[in-house]
């Protein structure tokens, strides 16, 4: 069956309470999963106090400024701090998000940050993408052509190129796979929102040529056909895109090609 | 412990080259029981209170029959073809799974047939 409830060395205990930061003007406390897999302990929920008038607005500032001035064990990922590259997806106040675009303010009362969903977890906030990121590898994300390379550029006409918008703007955050009840159960055989997404991204790229391959292997009760329209992707997608809908053109080519 | 690459665990059996049937059935089947649905309940409000009699009449009646052997085909096809897909989602013991798929589709063949008979018994009648 799929599990429901989290396993006994998975349960979430309370954790350690920082102390408050002195002479605070503004104080918000953040709620944050620690686990580590050196200590053999249960993951727990450390509560730390930021002082906002000496924060940056984003969560992404407080986690490093806990990171630098509270708690220096304290785990995650980051890089661009702009929502390009992807890195600091989490689960914050209850939503997957990027902790970069994310303001502080908008979560009412303290803010709760929990890694990303149904992921194996290596340290606190850092979950396990390799499933994800060699689900990607199998779509074969790049052009594929059999005719002769030009000698410039692939010409592509400014129509044709709308086609890929709100497709390429995707930074394979996992946010979206992450939130999805399907992928949840069945991550193994299922693609996910996001993997999906790019599959189309490469479908509806009128450079490539390899549109009839690239849906055989997507023609799968799995692989494709877990999509159930839930919608927690478009919803959760920091990038505000649309893997629903992309999955759904998918689903559309594969009739297309059929009936 | 598993050394299987990434690449080969999320590659797996390679895809079935199939699903796009049953998905496009189910969307198929659902499209036609809006009609027959609304059709069916509005004859049965209209045949509410009715005697036996009345109602070996309706169904003797060849639309009403041949509207009913549609809904009962839809109706058990369209479920068993959602059942699947439910028992996919959340079973994950592959013989359970397995067994599960073949119980509905059983129950599903072996309820449709014994119904579409009694209409036909009935309409002959």
């Amino acid at each position: 069956m799929a599990e429901f409830t989290l396993p006994k060395n998975s349960k979430v205990t309370e954790g350690k309470e920082w102390p408050k930061p002195e002479g605070a003007t503004d104080l918000k406390a953040f709620k944050i999963y620690r686990w580590s897999p050196d200590s053999g302990e249960n993951p727990r929920v450390d509560t730390y106090h930021i002082d906002l008038d000496d924060c940056g607005p984003m969560v992404l500032d407080a986690l490093i400024k806990i990171k630098n001035e509270v708690d220096s064990t304290l785990t995650f990922r980051r890089s661009c701090r702009e929502g390009v590259c992807g890195s600091c997806a989490m689960n914050i106040d209850g939503t997957n998000t990027l902790a970069c675009t994310k303001y502080i303010n908008d979560a009412k009362g303290y803010v709760r940050i929990y890694p990303l969903p149904h992921q194996s977890v290596i340290k606190d906030l850092v979950p396990d993408q390799t499933h994800f990121f060699a689900q990607y590898r199998q779509i074969e994300p790049w052009l594929k052509t059999d005719s002769q390379a030009p000698e410039r550029e692939r010409l592509q006409s400014p129509e044709d190129r709308a086609k890929i918008d709100g497709l390429w703007e995707c930074v394979l955050c996992a946010c979206c796979s992450t939130s999805c009840p399907s992928y949840w159960w069945n991550e193994d055989r299922y693609l996910g929102p996001a993997i999906l997404l790019q599959a189309y991204r490469w479908l509806a790229d009128t450079r490539d040529e390899a549109a009839g391959d690239r849906l055989d292997q997507l023609e799968d009760p799995f692989r494709l056909y877990r999509c159930h329209t839930i919608m927690n992707c478009t919803r959760t997608c920091p990038k505000h895109l649309n893997p629903a809908k992309a999955i759904a053109e998918i689903k559309k080519m594969m009739v297309e090609r059929g009936v | 412990m598993n050394m299987r690459s990434p690449l080969s665990r999320a590659r797996g059996l390679g895809s079935a080259k199939t699903g796009t049937a049953h998905w496009w059935a189910q969307r198929l089947t659902a499209l036609a029981l809006v009609p027959l649905v609304i059709w069916f309940v509005v004859s049965m409000i209209v045949v509410t209170g009715a005697d036996h009699e009345a109602a070996v009449t309706f169904i003797s009646i060849p639309i009403n029959a041949v509207l009913l052997i549609l809904l009962i085909v839809a109706t058990f096809r369209h479920g068993q073809l959602g059942l699947e897909v439910v028992i996919e989602d959340y079973i994950h013991t592959k013989w359970l799974e397995v067994a599960l798929i073949i119980a509905v589709k059983g129950a599903a063949v072996f309820l449709g047939v014994t119904s579409v008979y009694a209409v036909i018994a009935i309409a002959l009648n």
